[in-house]
């Protein structure tokens, strides 16, 4: 039963932990070997991020980055779903829209900074608006092909047992497509994470992109800059993590191939 | 026992009435004749199996007597009533992926049941979880069943709603055969107990066989009725019965001259 295919308890831990480690060591030697004066050591990188806690400065740029992805990532799916969700249901208006949207897409919620400074001015209702931007398309085509790639026999056997059509939607087209808006909710999660970063950079004065480039400014602190970085890293693997743990939900397991 | 009541039929006709049915399909273009002048009376209470070569049009039919789809001639009426689209006194259970898999199996059979009390939602649900043997599966969902159990629970879901007809549309085709021949007798056991019309579409002649008062035969596309068999031997039927037998073949043969014709 032992196998690669199938590892011990421990070996799920230690692998990935061996791996690590190695990794941070060639890291050092890599510093060491290289007398480089510019990049920064792991253990100055840990020495920084002690820093950085000990002022307490930290964990209002952790808030701060989590609250304007709860707020752009929440207005998007607020606005986003209902929105896919119409227009799976009215393929003529979606037929109308599509192209509009499948130009928009593309287009890197970095690229509206100037227009988002225009519209919102420098400060914190930018930085939302761009990270609204980067997770609302995600969510819109993902609810749209839920909807669309809802079996017909389900909205037949919904029809079948007297519902009206907006009862199917809620009770059977809903559901039905839910594991799939769940994927796009979880992408577009990922993507409000990556640009609540560059969006802080930019426009507002607080936040772990704000830090990033803050002490890279003031006196050039690689170590605070690779710290900062880590646990931008480590946040979003936290919130991804925690995502994931929707999809165990047993009404929506179904949609996820999990065995049983 | 009510076997009896199942052979014998005094009168033909009263429940579900098709009169000059006829679907023809636009494709690409070209107009397609599915089915053509279906005739037939159904009675209250009867089993009527519709057989036929694949792709005949035996589900296109169901679905206009279903109400999912308009004829391009004629009528389907029920109880005198013209049939105008799908209504819950009529259910239709598909070959499979039909339940729902975000539901239990009570969430499942309970799903047509808003409208009652929640005490005599309960009670109907837990009526139809014994009758379709799903005990101790109540808070399963359909990914955790065998497909067997599913169409069960289908069937269950349809009949939770008191329906006066069933379609089934080849509703054991996607099982093996040991559980095909398994349904079979829960869904005659179910049928005596509950006297519901059933139509149900098969390509399996020992199922029509088994199942049906009247076998009902159509054609190679554009489908016609081609044959309606009576099977006038009392449940339980004995499946190497001399009697069985000869139904069998004599079905066999008809649909071996629909095949060749």
């Amino acid at each position: 039963m032992n196998s690669l295919s199938n590892p011990g308890k421990w070996e799920k831990f230690f692998w990935p932990l061996l791996g690590a480690a190695l990794l941070l060591a060639l890291w050092h030697y890599s510093v060491i070997w290289t007398a480089t004066q510019v990049f920064p050591s792991p253990l100055s990188v840990e020495k920084g991020l002690a820093e950085l806690l000990r002022k307490h400065l930290l964990w209002a740029d952790i808030g701060d980055s989590l609250r304007r992805v709860a707020l752009g990532f929440g207005t998007a799916a607020v606005i986003g779903i209902p929105l896919g969700l119409t227009l799976g249901w009215y393929p003529a208006v979606n037929q109308i829209l599509n192209p509009m949207f499948q130009i928009l897409r593309p287009i890197s919620p970095i690229a509206w900074i100037p227009i988002a400074i225009i519209l919102f001015g420098i400060g914190d209702h930018a930085a939302v608006f761009l990270i609204f931007l980067g997770s609302f398309f995600p969510i819109v085509v993902a609810c749209v092909s839920g909807v669309s790639n809802v079996p017909s026999i389900f909205r037949r056997a919904g029809r079948n047992f007297g519902l009206s059509p907006a009862q199917v939607l809620a009770r059977v087209v809903f559901p039905a497509a839910l594991p799939q808006i769940l994927i796009g909710l979880r992408i577009a999660l990922g993507i409000a994470w990556l640009v609540v970063v560059a969006a802080e950079m930019i426009a507002v004065d607080s936040g772990l992109g704000y830090l990033v480039i803050d002490s890279r400014n003031s006196g050039k602190r690689y170590d605070l800059v690779v710290a900062a970085m880590l646990l931008i890293g480590l946040i979003g693997l936290a919130l991804d993590i925690g995502f994931r743990r929707l999809e165990k939900i047993r009404s929506v397991r179904w949609g996820f191939g999990h065995e049983s | 026992m009510s076997t009896e009541a199942v052979t014998t039929f005094p009168v033909r006709g009263g429940k579900l009435r098709m009169e000059h049915v006829g679907v023809v399909f636009e494709r690409d273009g070209k107009t397609v004749s599915v089915l053509e002048d279906i005739n037939l009376d159904v009675s209250d209470g009867e089993f009527i199996c519709l057989v036929g070569p694949s792709g005949c049009g035996k589900s296109t039919l169901l679905n206009v007597m279903g109400g999912f789809l308009w004829p391009t001639t004629g009528s389907v009426t029920i109880d005198r009533e013209v049939v105008r689209g799908p209504d819950p006194r009529r259910i239709l259970v598909f070959q499979e992926r039909g339940v729902f898999p975000w539901l239990t199996v009570e969430g499942n059979i309970g799903f047509g049941l808003s409208q009652l009390s929640r005490m005599e939602r309960e009670e109907r649900i837990a009526h139809y979880v014994q009758m379709v043997r799903l005990q101790g599966f109540e808070q399963t969902y359909p990914s955790d069943l065998s497909g067997g159990m599913k169409q069960r629970l289908q069937v269950a879901r349809a009949l939770a709603v008191n329906p006066d007809i069933l379609y089934l549309d080849e509703p054991f085709g996607a099982l093996d055969s040991i559980t095909r021949l398994i349904m079979r007798g829960e869904l005659l056991r179910i049928w005596q107990s509950e006297r519901r019309t059933i139509i149900f579409v098969t390509h399996d002649v020992d199922e029509a066989v088994q199942l049906a008062d009247r076998v009902v035969v159509l054609s190679a596309r554009p489908a016609k009725i081609q044959d309606v068999l009576t099977i006038d031997i009392p449940h339980p039927r004995n499946i190497s019965s001399t009697r069985y037998l000869e139904h069998r073949d004599d079905l066999l043969k008809r649909i071996g001259l629909a095949y060749t014709a």
